[in-house]
């Protein structure tokens, strides 16, 4: 076997294994810490790919900003899995229908020959001074241009109306505001007495 | 002997060559680094101590010389305590997981113009993509050490780094537009010809944002708050003792150099001397890019010792609300002047 497949088989399997371990483990943060392996590794095949930018950004953005904000929230939950476990035998007939139907919606487009070896030509190697960055910013700036601007302005819409949804003015709220804090003068929290030194009674 | 020694390393496969060279060469950045993370702890002590008027360590060996020494020695010779109830094989991993892209970024940096352990193309983008994930052993220290304060470290952590981490790709996104290259060897050469052509000048905000948000993204002080000892104890680390406590203790410090030397590669204009005439040019490549990182490393202790520690709001109001919007207007300036005016020639 030749080194490249080692890398690649290995990676692999690393992969299935936590994207297995991301549903069956019972433990929220032990299955998200699995899900950053299961980019890891994804970010892996990308390299043997030669598409090294976007391993970088899987890792960069996924890993480095996606999964620390999840882990977050997770971290923080107090999931108690006896009350999650309640309404497993309502849902059931629901969730195994659906379950039933992307199996078989899978199976068929697996099956429909587009996705076979012979479809897949072996990507050609590049030479070391190939800037896979710089070919993939040509392309969306120029081929992919408007959907590239239009799915960029959907995410900025996205962004403003989930800050809107959540924004609520509290009252009781201790916000400071910097402006006021930073041109607070000596008079307004000094006040100097002159009085008389009191007698001892 | 030397034919001999020819000999014995011909006998050896081409494949397990490259391997051991390849090995041998990320010890000769290793090593030293890690002799340089023992002397830097050395020489915070040292300048924090004539900061406040005091002498500091000098009790150990002359001068008080071998004292990073003593206490590699002490800490090796500790227990490590697991705290009852954490998860042992993530408690043990969360130093591990600090460590490994501390030392793993180095391989990209380029000291000189030859001296680089791999050359990639996205080095910028790897060290960046690298650097995110030390936060990943923060957390998972602070959740598995099953300990209130340690998980309060944790999720400050967490949030400061989210914050920083977007100031500080945007700051980068300067550089690589005023470069053209992530190549960090690349940057630097474009920053060739003296102390008016380094990206300080033109870049001057984004260095001041990418120089705060690494002192931010290295949890040092005055953004400590993911260790704040006066209000947690210690953070995410409050349950490490021994060697376990050490490696969060070098990473931190692995990291420091790493911050240091990827603002000299940037903005200081790396190996390149600040003048093209002699008494500068007799110092070699190397001699100026520790001469760069060491300033910049002085800083880092002279910051601990000046500011106060930031309130948690502080933090988060000057990554989102301060340094976001700078390097966002900087960056439209640059494409600005790149493409529009005749002053397209001051970013390159």
């Amino acid at each position: 076997m030749e080194f490249k497949q080692f890398i690649f088989y290995f990676f692999s399997a690393v992969l299935v294994f936590a994207a297995a371990m991301v549903i069956t483990i019972r433990n929220p943060v032990k299955a998200a810490l699995f899900l950053v392996l299961a980019f890891f590794s994804a970010a892996g095949l990308w390299i043997l790919l030669q598409a090294e930018f976007l391993a970088i950004i899987l890792v960069l953005v996924y890993v480095g900003a996606v999964m620390v904000l999840f882990l977050f929230v997770v971290m923080m939950l107090d999931i108690n899995l006896v009350r999650l476990r309640e309404g497993f035998g309502e849902y059931l007939p629901i969730g195994g229908l659906v379950a039933v139907l992307l199996v078989i919606e899978m199976a068929i487009i697996l099956s429909s020959g587009q996705f076979g070896l012979e479809n897949m030509p072996e990507p050609p190697a590049y030479t070391a001074d190939y800037s896979n960055t710089r070919e993939l910013g040509r392309l969306l700036y120029t081929f992919y241009v408007y959907p590239f601007e239009i799915a960029a302005i959907i995410l900025l819409v996205a962004i403003v109306a989930a800050i809107t949804l959540t924004m609520r003015r509290r009252k009781d709220t201790k916000y400071q505001d910097p402006n006021k804090q930073i041109r607070v003068d000596r008079k307004d929290r000094v006040r100097m007495v002159k009085m008389r030194s009191e007698k001892k009674v | 002997m030397t034919e001999f020694l020819l000999g014995v390393w011909n006998g050896f496969p081409g494949w397990s060559q490259t391997t051991l060279l390849i090995l041998v060469k990320i010890l000769a950045i290793l090593l030293p680094l890690i002799l340089a993370v023992a002397y830097l702890t050395f020489a915070e002590r040292k300048i924090i101590g004539y900061i406040q008027a005091r002498i500091g360590p000098n009790r150990v060996g002359p001068r008080g010389w071998l004292q990073p020494i003593a206490d590699a020695f002490k800490l090796m010779l500790k227990e490590i305590i697991v705290p009852t109830n954490a998860n042992k094989f993530l408690f043990i991993m969360a130093p591990v997981l600090v460590f490994t892209p501390a030392l793993a970024a180095w391989a990209v940096i380029p000291f000189t113009d030859t001296l680089v352990l791999a050359n990639i193309d996205a080095s910028l983008l790897f060290v960046l993509a690298l650097t995110s994930m030390g936060v990943y052993g923060v957390i998972i220290a602070g959740w598995a050490s099953n300990s209130k304060y340690a998980f309060l470290g944790a999720m400050r952590s967490a949030a400061q780094i989210v914050a920083y981490e977007i100031a500080m790709g945007f700051a980068l996104v300067g550089v690589l537009m005023a470069a053209g290259s992530l190549n960090l060897r690349e940057i630097v050469l474009h920053q060739e010809g003296g102390i008016h052509q380094w990206y300080l000048l033109p870049l001057f905000p984004l260095f001041l944002v990418y120089f705060i948000a690494g002192v931010a993204e290295t949890n040092r002080a005055p953004f400590d708050v993911a260790e704040g000892e006066s209000e947690i104890v210690a953070g995410f680390h409050v349950e490490y003792s021994g060697m376990a406590f050490a490696v969060f203790f070098l990473a931190e410090y692995a990291n420091m150099i790493l911050i240091s030397a990827l603002v000299t590669i940037m903005f200081l204009g790396g190996w390149l001397p600040p003048f093209n005439v002699a008494p500068f040019t007799w110092i070699p490549g190397l001699g100026w890019f520790l001469i760069k990182v060491s300033l910049i490393l002085f800083c880092f202790l002279w910051f601990r010792a000046t500011f106060p520690r930031y309130r948690y709001d502080q933090i988060m109001r000057l990554g989102w609300k301060v340094f976001i919007p700078v390097t966002l207007v900087w960056i439209g300036v640059i494409g600005g002047a790149m493409f529009l005016t005749p002053w397209g020639y001051l970013f390159h």
